[in-house]
């Protein structure tokens, strides 16, 4: 009988070894932040076995106006509207330190146009401290309006034309927004992806409480937290049965119980997101309880829950 | 900003992570609760510093809410007795987050992290000519005020306190926060002191001053953070103000805190606040918040 301690958690996706399955959702931990924070504590236990950056731009951007965050039962809704410093100012300042994390980093991209998505992908890849690059499809593509990661034909043409561009993994955030976001998956497959995440956030306004007005500065924004991991948990299990790539499951997840669920549901491995926000350890909290909560439920070893399926 | 002035850090760093403290001490202060933590590992926090608080266990209520802690400033901190600190918080019940902190009782826990955010600069830091400060505080914004004021005194650095307020239940702990020093103040419904607003006090303070020497320092009410800074803008006196702005993280992660900037663009606030000088952000209304 194996010691709750002795379960190897490490692991792998799309062939980026990994000491552990957690990672953080992008845009829910900014490593720089915190380490001017905490101080170089934050690097002797980093809470993630990969990091996932903030979206990057092709120019900076300033973010939308407040107000920007509703607290909702359960979890709360966002309307960042990813500032950042966009693509030279990234590579320039932010990614040197962001390999200080000793966990192998994944860039998170975004842009409203095949092209600068080329520039992106290609000038990124390019870094040798950067493992893979997730492809935030969230964003209109001003050609056609559409939302890119809502369409799988325009999906599976974003990532045809990126493909070629990088060997490196090329990972498409899912969107919960959609009918069916296995179709989404599919077609992100069949254009060459490497793996997909999920889920985004889930579109969710606030009425201000005392003025007739919605309280959002941008009008609307995006669900988060364990109000949305019932969701995440039957998306995952969908989009999992109907692709052979791996899953990055997150929505909701809060410990290590949670985590495992999405395992179950079919990911591969899990990002924390919201509950970073309550607790800087969250990852830490999620990864130490892991070994305990794999035991509970009769598995050996991670592989094992990650091979499982549902009755 | 005058961040390392006088190479002395702008803030005090953050344990990594969040703690669970005891409340030792609850009790009514007018209209508002003054609870007490005993945080028996974080570092002393600075003045105008601020923790993350969330009562545990149960800290969501019926509904789900509050689900994230909640940003407040001390209002005190000493040593306590059995090692560590005690951590005093003046709270206002406004919303369900601000409730539940209130509802703790000695023996009951609360995660807190932090000390998060910069400190308050000293006068001579924010004014090479500043004699002085001035402290201008409203509301439950004395608290940060309170802390500030007992720096200046144990520097032995000169400051008059001005502390404004709606009526007699709202101005709670001014009494245990402020009670043996020197204070003017201002009541609205003209209970007490001066019949009006503490800007009054203000201007009437500066009328009488060289302004060059003064370094103002302010919390409250957006409504009178914004007064303060168009005051001091007016005529050049350096002001630092201690923002308030719907927060989820306190430590850069979520930016969610959002302030508009002088130059144009957003600060979060968490990091590059909570105090701002007032010629920084282009309006102290802007990230008043709702939430509770």
């Amino acid at each position: 009988m194996a010691e709750p301690s002795s379960i190897d958690l490490a692991t792998e996706i799309c062939g980026i070894g990994l000491d552990g399955p957690v990672l953080n959702g992008s845009g829910t931990f900014d490593a720089l932040a915190a380490r001017k924070v905490f101080g170089d504590a934050l690097i002797e236990d980093f809470p993630f076995d990969c990091y996932v950056s903030k979206t990057i731009t092709m120019n900076p951007r300033p973010g939308n106006p407040p107000y920007r965050l509703w607290e909702t039962p359960s979890g709360m809704i966002n309307s960042i509207g990813l500032p950042g410093p966009g693509l030279e100012g990234f590579l320039a300042r932010d990614l040197d330190g962001l390999a200080e994390f000793g966990v192998p980093l994944i860039v998170s991209v975004m842009a409203d146009q095949v092209e600068d998505f080329e520039v992106l992908v290609a000038r990124v890849a390019a870094r040798d401290e950067v493992a893979g690059i997730e492809l935030n499809v969230s964003c209109p593509n001003v050609h056609s309006g559409l939302i890119v990661g809502e369409q799988p034909s325009e999906t599976e043409a974003l990532m045809k034309a990126l493909r070629p561009i990088t060997e490196k993994p090329l990972v498409v955030k899912l969107t919960p927004n959609v009918a069916n976001p296995h179709e989404v998956a599919v077609a992100a497959e069949a254009g060459g992806a490497d793996a997909v995440s999920m889920i985004n956030t889930v579109k969710a306004a606030a009425i201000d409480p005392t003025v007739n007005r919605a309280w959002l500065g941008a009008g609307a924004g995006g669900l988060s937290g364990p109000a949305v991991r019932p969701i995440a948990l039957a998306q995952v299990r969908a989009v999992a049965e109907a692709v052979t790539i791996p899953v990055i499951g997150m929505g909701g997840i809060t410990d290590s119980e949670s985590a495992l669920e999405f395992i179950l549901a079919g990911a591969r491995v899990v990002a924390v997101g919201t509950e970073n926000f309550r607790d800087p350890r969250a990852g830490n909290a999620v990864k130490d309880g892991l070994p305990a909560a794999l035991r509970r439920r009769g598995f050996a070893s991670l592989a094992e829950a990650q091979s499982a399926t549902l009755g | 900003m005058p961040a390392e002035a006088g190479g002395r850090p702008d803030r005090v760093q953050a344990p990594f992570g969040r703690r669970l403290c005891e409340v030792i001490e609850s009790r009514a202060a007018g209209g508002y609760r003054i609870f007490t933590l005993a945080d028996q590992t974080g570092p002393p926090p600075a003045p105008g510093q601020f923790f993350m608080l969330a009562a545990s266990p149960d800290w969501s209520g019926e509904g789900g809410r509050p689900y994230l802690p909640r940003a407040i400033s001390h209002a005190r901190v000493s040593e306590h007795v059995k090692g560590g600190l005690r951590l005093d918080f003046l709270i206002d019940e406004v919303g369900p987050g601000t409730s539940r902190l209130a509802r703790m009782k000695p023996g009951d826990g609360c995660w807190v992290a932090g000390p998060f955010g910069g400190r308050f600069s000293l006068p001579k830091q924010l004014n090479s000519k500043a004699a002085g400060a001035i402290l201008v505080g409203g509301g439950i914004g004395i608290a940060p005020m309170a802390v500030l004021r007992r720096e200046l005194v144990d520097r032995g650095i000169p400051s008059r306190t001005l502390l404004g307020f709606r009526d007699q239940q709202h101005s709670g702990g001014i009494d245990e926060l402020f009670g043996c020093e020197e204070t003017r103040l201002a009541y609205e419904d003209g209970s007490s002191g001066h019949k009006g607003y503490v800007t009054d006090l203000l201007l009437q303070l500066l009328e009488g001053d060289d302004s060059g020497s003064a370094a103002v320092y302010s919390c409250g009410p957006p409504a009178m953070l914004e007064a303060v800074r168009q005051i001091c803008l007016e005529r050049g006196l350096p002001v630092e103000l201690a923002l308030e702005s719907p927060m989820a993280c306190g430590y850069g992660a979520c930016f969610g805190c959002a302030v508009p900037k002088a130059e144009g663009g957003y600060m979060r606030l968490c990091i590059d606040g909570p105090v701002v000088r007032g010629d920084e952000i282009a309006s102290a209304m802007a990230g008043e918040p709702a939430v509770g």
